[in-house]
């Protein structure tokens, strides 16, 4: 985070940094008292902008347009780090001839199977000597960056899965290293010119035409961006939802790092692309997944008929020849395994890998709560979120919660989600009454941060233990001692238990210290993570870094990428040796993964002699005497590998990593441009419109992302976007965000009197203008309607957002913070902003389009009762939408 | 008389006025608007080391995003937001340069010679500005009409602040106070004493920033019916710790130390922003010769103090005391002397 | 009459003893004011927290007076947020003391209308039951093609971003053992 202080410029987009992270803030506001350039890029004028330098409207949704215009700017111009780019990325490497653009198949890549709604990315592959030699790209080649075993995925489980982010963030492994490349950039193949041919549409004035943005400003970004990159100068870009939270997300921030490497900022002070995440431990909720698709660090869950045998696995994740450290996933695997069953996990039985249980396609929460609607799940915990005021389409998740058969809160307030059976708006529009449902619900009080021991991980990835102040009150008690409890009381009533389904759950290794209050040891747990030796001479012993892992069952360890935090028997993320005595990196203060590194591909700071590029960006270097990396961090590299190493090719592993190999997760530790794996739907980041969007994408007929999830049901409904007969129903664009004041779903925040008051109701931001069209009046209430729900807030009308001029037709932009929902245990209360949203994913990640939606504003509060079904039902009837609308997944003129 | 004539106006030391012995260096706040990001922090940490209670009704006033509304007996830092379009930004940057040419005098040490510190911060014109001189208002204004058509008067700006009282130098809520609640401590503050205050109210009355104010709710609220305001965190200053708000403010807008160098540091600000092209950038409560002998409390203004609802010319209400008790003087004088006319005429 | 309230602590005295004629110094401190301790110095002891609060992960000063947390500011020593929080932060001993605050466990029965009252020994058991009987209910050993799933749909979990990770190690671990895959949390939002 102080690193933003080595910035100089900053691009604030997709987040609104000084509202959301404001302490992290003051980092900028350093930058800029020393001279840096700020940008805040966002559909409103917020707290962010007002500080920045600049601020620059945007249109919800057009963002990889405008950083693709960036690319085209940079690109066209020759603004880009040579050296860098040369060096360090794979902009130099040929791409497979079978390619084809978006360019040649009007939005489209080569490769799209409509049957399946995805794409098979065998086409993006590097193309290879062999390849080449044998005139095409093959399967079953052995140049093929894909062969089966190698990670690359066919068949129907492809598009049913988060697939990036299985394999951690090198993305799938490659074949091997044996990469052509021209070092001119000259090869019409070369990932560099189908760069250029990809984005060479994306003009100034195509930006002015679908973001809204000026040429003015555009210049203004492109100009401050430009000059403050290169050798000497760097520029930072930070993020968070505002990204992420479309059908196109995930491609989002991809513009970004492509951009990013070519202007030369990754890995570099100053530079990167900085993710801001939303909750204390959101990041350690990640790497220590509670999230179906994944096991701690970034190890994928098996999947049925990819991963059925242990040996399936293991071939999958981590091939022994691609470069860098995933080539040892059997190591991080066997030691997890060892760790959850322990003695019982042994070679013979392939580390109990047949415990675990499979994955069929996608199961994440959107697609368990309509399971939930059909009557498929009985139970479900909640853990401190609140999902009917929180998650998209809020009224699905009511309706969900009325299915269970049981539910079980934690949370420290009576949040909405636990009183829908009372409370929820479709208590009062008859559509659910108490009496009918049987949902059955336990509200159990846990404890608050201050009553226990633990570590939060921050969006930095440092971990950082907090310590126990005082007992917790009443019934209150943590998680930690509420699941070991569970845990203890499961394998005691199947202690009898011959059922071998039972197995995994008696075999599990359960046995925590506990104090005299009943509360696990979690320094025992966090050690557990760590990771043990089991056996030799050190057996018992902290491991001290994941490299210690072995695949032989002699090590184990919970999360591999937090092995270190135990190093030596010493809890690091308990350091606190205050800022106030260490330079800026602060390495004695907390601990981050991997091993403390606190840059990423920090090797890139350096030039391929490893000389500093500048005096100035000094960061990691290589000691010519001491033989080995150094510098203001830990080098996020091999530490004795100088620059000068060239392996014999076809070495895998990290000793196959080069001299000039910064990007050392990657598998030809080159920084993707081209991405040939990892992203399903695309190789290379493209303009879509929103699921929902009153606009025709102007590049090509491909309207929306082509591989998104949809979810064609009666229940989820979609406006008819551009150009469609009944798009002038929904005329505006929504838009939902956080405040400063309010925390989420405000569970932590409208239920302390301090805060409820900064912010007690729920209220929509308008312009000047579109207030004028809808006669709404500031302070006054208007109600606004999507295809999917209506809602009622107070109208704040304000110049920070303004229309948006495209093509000549202008578009208005709603702003409606989410933090409300309907019950009566809260200080203040509300509707719920989500209740506007339907479902529709990114089919990367899966995560839900928040950002952007479709929708009517009418003055006046709402109709109470059935009356608001009626009139929901009375817009989606005049706009003509049923189950089909906005569901066709290719819209491209030869369609099928 | 030396010492009477410095109770109502002018410079002086508020401590030593007050009997301290060898007081502390009086200490104040230097709030800094151009670097607030209205995040209310201020407002909440405040509070809860306060304890003060909910403010009023959970209404949204539809005043941007401010709901508190104003200071008050339950909101000892309030935080004021103005939605600005570019015609007010350029009458503001021309105020502001009429006031650099009026020579507004700077208080505490002299700035340093203030060129731009690093890069500017994004303004086209800094270059051309630097070595200009800022005090002729016709150039000024000259200046904000090519800096809008160069694009770099921007279209909209939204101002935000974090009011406080103000720790008058001469503070009219501490000289009318009949029982002695307010008080001035060591450091220069005034602090209300709530074992002490009856209610009277007089103190509501005389504020000239209308901050003081008695608190309202029944038995169950704390302080109910007396009068409450910003202490300066008198418990925390006296054991060497930090002011709520001032420690909790995420980017330093609000700062703490010695008045003597929240003065300079303001003044250096304000030059510094005048080089990076903001003239409308000005001190507020810096002058020790203004209506209240100056504030514990300084601002960096980036408008007129009407812009942010704060009086452009505070007066201590007390100043015409003398006057006004010479004239009641001569009128009780001259009505004795008419009564003793009256009868010593009418004797017969 | 307190006996150490004497003709010489009247204030009036005071004032003219030491000086402050106009009596608005020293004179008029009640003993209240004079003897002023801030609770942050008056602590029984200091503990180093995080905020719970969003992602930054400002340090936290939380001190505790007679078992009762008294004051959560921010942590000067944190080189991150150098002793600073946002309003949510600084707002977090509300969030720990709040009055509205849940601390009793509550059960709604099914077609149940209002709360009831439950004991957390009892919750646990019935919890239990429940979870054993829809894993049951819900298991799955095989897919079509007969390839091996060994799991249950029918039990689902939201949340961990606002926990431990060593919280979201063991509901990971338990729940992955008793084959409920169905485990998401805010990272997905």
């Amino acid at each position: 985070m102080q690193d933003l202080s080595n910035s100089d410029c900053i691009v604030i987009q997709g987040s609104n940094m000084a509202e959301c992270h404001p302490v992290a803030y003051q980092w900028v506001t350093e930058a800029k008292l020393k001279g840096a350039k700020v940008v805040h890029i966002d559909p409103r004028f917020t707290r962010t902008s007002a500080t920045a330098d600049r601020h620059v409207p945007i249109r919800a949704g057009s963002d990889v347009v405008f950083l693709g215009a960036l690319i085209n700017h940079v690109l066209s111009n020759e603004l880009f780090f040579k050296e860098y780019v040369v060096s360090y990325t794979n902009a130099a490497t040929l791409i497979s001839e079978e390619f084809q653009d978006t360019e040649e198949l009007d939005g489209l890549f080569s490769g799209y199977d409509d049957d399946r709604g995805a794409y098979d990315p065998k086409s993006w592959a590097y193309a290879s000597k062999e390849a080449e030699e044998e005139g095409g790209t093959d399967d079953q080649s052995g140049g093929e960056i894909g062969d089966p075993g190698s990670g690359h995925v066919h068949g129907e489980q492809r598009s049913e899965q988060a697939a990036g982010d299985q394999h951690g963030s090198g993305g799938p492994p490659l074949e091997h290293a044996r990469v052509l490349r021209d070092e001119t950039l000259q090869h019409p193949r070369t990932v560099f010119q189908i760069l250029k041919r990809h984005y060479a549409r994306y003009t100034p004035a195509m930006v002015a035409d679908t973001c809204g943005i000026s040429v003015d400003d555009f210049a203004y970004v492109a100009r401050a961006v430009t000059e403050n990159s290169g050798r000497e100068r760097t520029t930072a870009w930070v993020y968070a939802v505002g990204w992420t939270q479309h059908t196109l997300g995930a491609q989002f921030i991809r513009t970004s790092a492509i951009l990013q490497l070519l202007l030369g900022n990754m890995g570099r002070p100053g530079g990167g692309v900085m993710a801001l995440r939303g909750h204390a431990s959101i990041q350690g909720s990640t790497d220590i997944p509670t999230l179906y698709n994944l096991l701690p660090g970034y190890l994928a869950m098996p999947v049925a008929g990819q991963h059925d045998t242990w040996q399936d696995y293991i071939g999958a994740i981590g091939s022994k020849k691609q470069k860098g450290f995933w080539t040892h996933a059997d190591a991080y695997a066997v030691s997890l395994l060892k760790a959850w069953w322990g003695e019982k996990a042994t070679a013979a039985n392939d580390w109990a890998f047949d415990y675990l249980p499979r994955l069929t396609g996608a199961h994440g929460t959107y697609q368990t709560t309509m399971a939930m609607l059909d009557g498929e799940v009985e139970g479900y915990f909640l853990l401190g979120q609140n999902p009917a005021v929180g998650s998209a389409h809020a009224r699905m998740q009511r309706q969900g919660l009325a299915k269970l058969k049981w539910l079980v809160v934690r949370d420290l307030n009576m949040i909405e989600s636990a009183t829908f059976w009372k409370d929820s708006p479709e208590i009062e529009t008859g559509e659910l009454s108490p009496e009918d449902i049987e949902t059955e619900v336990f509200f159990l009080p846990p404890a608050s941060h201050v009553e226990k021991d633990g570590t939060f991980t921050q969006t930095q990835r440092m971990l950082q233990w907090h310590h126990k102040a005082v007992e917790p009150p009443g019934d209150c008690r943590s998680d930690l001692q509420f699941f070991f409890d569970l845990g203890k009381r499961l394998k005691a009533a199947l202690a009898e238990s011959t059922d071998e389904r039972d197995r995994p759950l008696l075999d599990l290794t359960w046995d925590y210290p506990e104090n005299e209050h009943g509360d696990p040891d979690a320094e025992a747990v966090l050690r557990e993570i760590n990771g043990f030796h089991l056996s030799g001479d050190k057996a018992g012993q902290p491991l001290s870094a994941y490299t210690e892992m072995k695949a032989d069952g002699s090590t184990s360890g919970g999360c591999w990428i937090y092995t270190g935090v135990f190093a030596d028997g010493v809890n690091r993320s308990a350091n606190r040796r205050p800022g106030q005595e260490q330079n800026l990196t602060a390495l004695d203060w907390g601990w981050a993964w991997p091993a403390n590194r606190r840059i990423l591909y920090n090797r890139a700071s350096a030039d391929p002699e490893g000389n500093p590029w500048s005096e100035r960006k000094r960061y990691v270097w290589w000691d010519q005497a001491e033989q080995k990396w150094t510098g203001e961090d830990v080098p996020d590299f091999p530490p004795n590998t100088a620059p000068s190493f060239r392996p014999e090719p076809g070495t895998g592993g990290p000793e196959g990593i080069a001299g000039d190999d910064p990007f050392i997760m990657q598998a030809d530790g080159k920084g993707w441009l081209f991405t040939p794996k990892g992203m399903v739907d695309g190789p290379l980041p493209t303009h879509y419109e929103p699921q929902e969007s009153p606009v025709a994408n102007p590049l090509y007929s491909q309207q929306s992302n082509p591989s998104r999830k949809v979810f064609p049901r009666k229940d989820n409904l979609w406006a008819p976007s551009a150009n469609q007969p009944g798009s002038d129903v929904y005329p505006y664009v929504f838009t939902t965000y956080r405040l400063t004041e309010h925390h989420t779903a405000g569970g932590m925040s409208r239920w302390l009197p301090y805060l409820a008051e900064l912010q007690p109701e729920f209220f929509c931001e308008v312009s000047p203008e579109l207030a004028a069209e809808r006669g709404l009046e500031n302070g006054g209430w208007a109600t606004v309607v999507s295809a999917r729900s209506a809602v009622e807030c107070r109208v704040l009308v304000t110049e920070r957002m303004t229309p948006l001029v495209l093509s000549g037709r202008t578009i208005h932009q709603i702003g409606l913070p989410y933090h409300w929902g309907v019950g009566r245990d809260a200080i203040v209360s509300g509707d719920a902003a989500n209740d506007l949203l339907g479902v529709a994913l990114d089919p990367n990640v899966q995560i839900q389009e928040s950002k952007a939606g479709s929708c009517d504003i009418i003055a006046g509060r709402r109709p109470r009762g059935e009356a608001l079904l009626r009139l929901v039902e009375e817009y989606q009837s005049r706009s003509g939408t049923t189950a089909l609308t906005g569901n066709e997944l290719r819209t491209t003129g030869d369609g099928s | 008389m030396g010492f009477w004539r410095n109770q109502l106006a002018g410079p002086t030391d508020p401590s030593r006025d007050a009997a301290w012995d060898d007081p502390e260096p009086r200490k104040g706040f230097f709030t800094d608007t151009s670097i607030c990001i209205g995040c209310k922090a201020c407002e909440v940490a405040c509070k809860e080391w306060n304890a003060i209670p909910q403010d009023g009704e959970l209404n949204l006033l539809g005043s941007s995003y401010d709901n508190t509304g104003s200071l008050g007996a339950s909101t000892w830092r309030h935080v004021a937001f103005i939605e600005q379009t570019s015609d007010r930004i350029e009458q503001a940057r021309e105020s502001g340069s009429r006031l650099v040419q009026l020579g507004m005098p700077s208080v505490g040490a002299p700035a340093p010679a203030s060129a731009a510190v690093g890069a500017t911060s994004g303004a086209a014109p800094a270059p051309a500005l630097a070595g200009v001189n800022l005090s002729d208002p016709d150039f000024a204004a000259a200046q904000a009409t090519a800096a809008r058509e160069l694009g770099s008067v921007p279209d909209f700006r939204w101002l935000m602040d974090s009011d406080v009282c103000k720790h008058c130098t001469h503070a009219a809520c501490l000289d009318v106070c009949p029982t002695g609640a307010l008080f001035r401590t060591e450091f220069g503050t005034v602090v209300v004493q709530d074992d002490v205050c009856n209610g009277c109210g007089y103190c509501v009355a005389a504020c000239p920033f209308g901050v003081i104010e008695r608190r309202d709710g029944d038995e169950t609220v704390k302080n109910a019916g007396i009068a409450q305001k910003c202490t300066l965190c008198y418990d925390r200053i006296g054991h060497d710790q930090t002011p709520a708000c001032a420690q909790a403010c995420p980017t330093t807008s609000i700062k703490f130390g010695d008045l003597a160098d929240m003065q300079s540091q303001a003044q250096e600000r304000v030059d510094t922003l005048h080089s990076n092209g903001f003239p409308e950038a000005r001190v507020y409560g810096g002058n020790q010769h203004d209506g209240v002998g100056g504030t514990g409390s300084v601002f960096l203004l980036l408008d007129e103090p009407e812009v942010y609802g704060l009086p452009p010319d505070p007066r201590v209400t007390t100043a015409d005391l003398p006057d006004m008790f010479r004239k009641a003087g001569f009128a009780a004088a001259a009505m004795l002397a008419m009564a003793v006319a009256a009868f010593v005429g009418g004797r017969k | 009459m307190d006996a150490r309230r004497t003709f010489l602590s009247w204030p009036v005295v005071r004032q003219v003893r030491s000086g402050d004629l106009l009596g608005r110094g020293p004179s008029v401190t009640s003993q209240k004011t004079r003897e002023i301790e801030p609770r942050t110095s008056s602590a029984d002891r200091v503990v180093q927290s995080v905020c719970p609060y969003c992602a930054v992960g400002c340090g936290q000063r939380v001190f505790v007076k007679d078992e009762r947390v008294v004051q959560i500011e921010g942590d000067p020593d944190s080189p991150i947020s150098r002793g600073r929080l946002c309003p949510k932060g600084s707002a977090s001993e509300q969030l720990v003391n709040s009055p509205g605050r849940q601390r009793k466990v509550l059960y709604r029965r099914a077609r149940g209308t209002q709360w009831e009252s439950l004991e957390l020994e009892t919750a646990m058991q019935m919890i239990t039951d429940r979870f054993l009987a829809s894993r049951r209910a819900g298991w799955q050993d095989r897919d079509e093609h007969g390839r091996p799933l060994r799991r249950t749909m029918g039990i689902a979990s939201l949340g961990g971003a606002t926990l431990d990770n060593e919280e979201n190690y063991l509901i990971k671990k338990l729940f992955t053992a008793a084959g409920a895959i169905q485990i998401e949390n805010q990272a997905r939002i």
